[in-house]
């Protein structure tokens, strides 16, 4: 009820000890596309719906190459996001130079969270529009955070956000605990299948989804579109016969690890030839 | 020239008291300056780790040669540093000097190939490389990287290229270059073999050699092992960096230890 007149500025409190500005950025993280992420002990896999303004137009870039050891997936205000990238390989970028040594992912995330906080305490400034998956791999291991507009931030096993981000949470909720040991190909096909239940009936296709990964002794790269869709048909299949609820593992795994055991190869070798930072 | 009734002042230089003064003698400058000049003084700087780096540019391929001694003073600090650095897939940069200031200009413009990579989504080409050195390297002017340092790779057409720079960025494009402490003898030798016929001839002609990678080598390795023998911050090993369209490979040979 009192709503209007404490959320004029971020600077201003409402009676019930809440910053409406902020609440109202994390709405804007809820009406962008769909993100995903997902983790094992040794790779990190990050998907998103791709979404374009009109027919006509080319989808927005989502995903982004923060280091070699980094990448981020964003949801709400692209144009945010970008910055806030920019702002990640910075200080990637810098902290290789100045200690010849990877940026800890976990270093990251507190520092772009302060970044965010900065915004809720000023009063010419406004909140960032931007949630971030924060995928990345370090000394410890692999990780997953997440960064609120508020200047929260949370390490997750798998997450999702964005518009109809429920539907994937509820298939990685059922799925998670397996997620630790779960090989490469495992987590791809869950992060698909993931990104799937977040079109609600839309047939899924390598041109409206983007996936990444990340792991040891993989540098983070955006698989391209025909690796992607060699994937969707080998698991789709696979799920048409099963039924879309059902566990795909025990029958699936022999007749779907030969052709993941060859796909994974030539990804890499088509990697190789493009350019590093590449859509 | 001499003459006891011109004005003249001791060419030594402004710390001189007789500057300014009428000399009366013949030379041109004062006794105690001559002195100074003429006294035997041990010549070195610690700012200098020696060695030598070459460049050759061909058709379809480069090479880049570095000896791996690195030295201070009369002493000798390792026979296995190397000089030459990776700076994009096809741009390779080989540096003598100060090596502290070339480890500096090798990581600086490291972080800048990435933002560029970020910026623009793609490698930074070898051209575009040499101009970014050379804005670095005039950067700092007035205290400069002690860093001599030759670029060599394969342009955006695939075509060998090679740029040679000065400690504060002055830099042009040629076929072939050396810097470092044995520059001047290898240059010679590499103007014998390599020089077009005549730079005279209008249309300019191309400057890369017609030689082949492996004759580029070949010729790489014999002019190193010249310049072992008379500079003694040369030697120990020589690494030499060829690129080609197929992509960067690296060789090695012995030199001479002493």
């Amino acid at each position: 009820m009192f709503r209007n007149q404490y959320d004029t500025d971020v600077t201003t409190w409402s009676p019930a000890g809440r910053l409406f500005q902020v609440e109202y950025a994390m709405e804007a993280v809820k009406q962008g596309s769909a993100a995903i992420g997902l983790r094992s002990k040794t790779h990190v896999v990050l998907a998103c719906v791709n979404k374009a303004n009109s027919e006509l137009s080319s989808h927005q870039k989502k995903i982004f190459k923060v280091d070699d050891h980094i990448g981020v997936a964003i949801a709400g205000l692209t144009a945010d996001g970008r910055v806030l990238s920019r702002y990640m390989r910075s200080e990637c970028i810098n902290h290789s130079f100045n200690y010849e040594s990877p940026l800890p992912v976990g270093r990251l995330v507190v520092q772009l969270a302060d970044k965010a906080q900065v915004c809720t305490q000023r009063s010419w400034k406004r909140p960032f529009g931007v949630g971030l998956l924060v995928g990345g791999l370090d000394e410890s291991g692999a990780h997953l955070y997440y960064n609120c507009p508020s200047g929260n931030y949370f390490e997750y096993q798998a997450f999702a956000i964005g518009s109809r981000s429920q539907a994937a949470k509820t298939y990685l909720e059922r799925r998670f605990e397996n997620f630790t040991d779960s090989s490469r190909e495992d987590l791809i096909r869950d992060a698909l299948i993931a990104t799937r239940e977040t079109l609600q009936g839309e047939k899924l296709r390598s041109s409206i989804c983007t996936i990444s990964v990340l792991g040891v002794g993989e540098p983070f790269h955006i698989l391209d579109q025909e690796t992607v869709q060699k994937l969707i048909d080998t698991f789709e299949l696979v799920a048409e016969e099963e039924g879309p609820n059902a566990e795909p593992d025990a029958d699936a795994g022999e007749g779907v690890a030969p052709d993941q055991g060859d796909v994974p190869d030539q990804s890499a070798a088509a990697d190789q030839g493009v350019a590093p930072m590449d859509l | 020239m001499a003459g006891t009734g011109e004005i003249r002042s001791c060419s030594d230089g402004g710390l001189c008291k007789s500057a300014g003064k009428r000399l009366t003698t013949e030379f041109l400058s004062c006794i105690k300056c001559q002195v100074k000049l003429t006294k035997q003084q041990a010549n070195w700087s610690p700012y200098d780790n020696g060695g030598s780096c070459v460049a050759v540019a061909g058709a379809d391929y480069c090479v880049v040669a570095a000896d791996t001694r690195m030295s201070s003073g009369y002493n000798i600090l390792t026979r296995d540093y190397s000089k030459i650095c990776k700076l994009a897939d096809k741009c390779v940069m080989a540096s003598s000097g100060f090596q502290a200031d070339v480890k500096a200009l090798q990581k600086l413009l490291a972080a800048r190939h990435l933002i560029y990579q970020h910026q623009h989504n793609k490698q930074m080409s070898c051209p575009a490389m040499a101009q970014l050195l050379s804005n670095t390297l005039y950067y700092k002017r007035f205290f400069p990287y002690y860093s001599f340092n030759v670029l060599g790779g394969l342009d955006s057409e695939g075509k060998g290229c090679v740029f040679t720079y000065d400690a504060v960025g002055s830099y042009e494009k040629v076929g072939y270059s050396s810097q470092g402490s044995g520059s001047t003898l290898i240059m010679p030798f590499l103007d014998n073999q390599l020089k077009s016929p005549s730079p005279l001839l209008l249309p300019a002609l191309d400057a890369v050699t017609p030689l082949s990678e492996s004759e580029a080598v070949d010729l790489v390795k014999t002019v190193f092992a010249s310049a072992t023998e008379r500079d003694i911050y040369t030697g120990d090993k020589l690494e030499i960096v060829i690129i080609n369209a197929e992509g960067i490979r690296r060789e090695y040979m012995e030199l001479r230890k002493d």
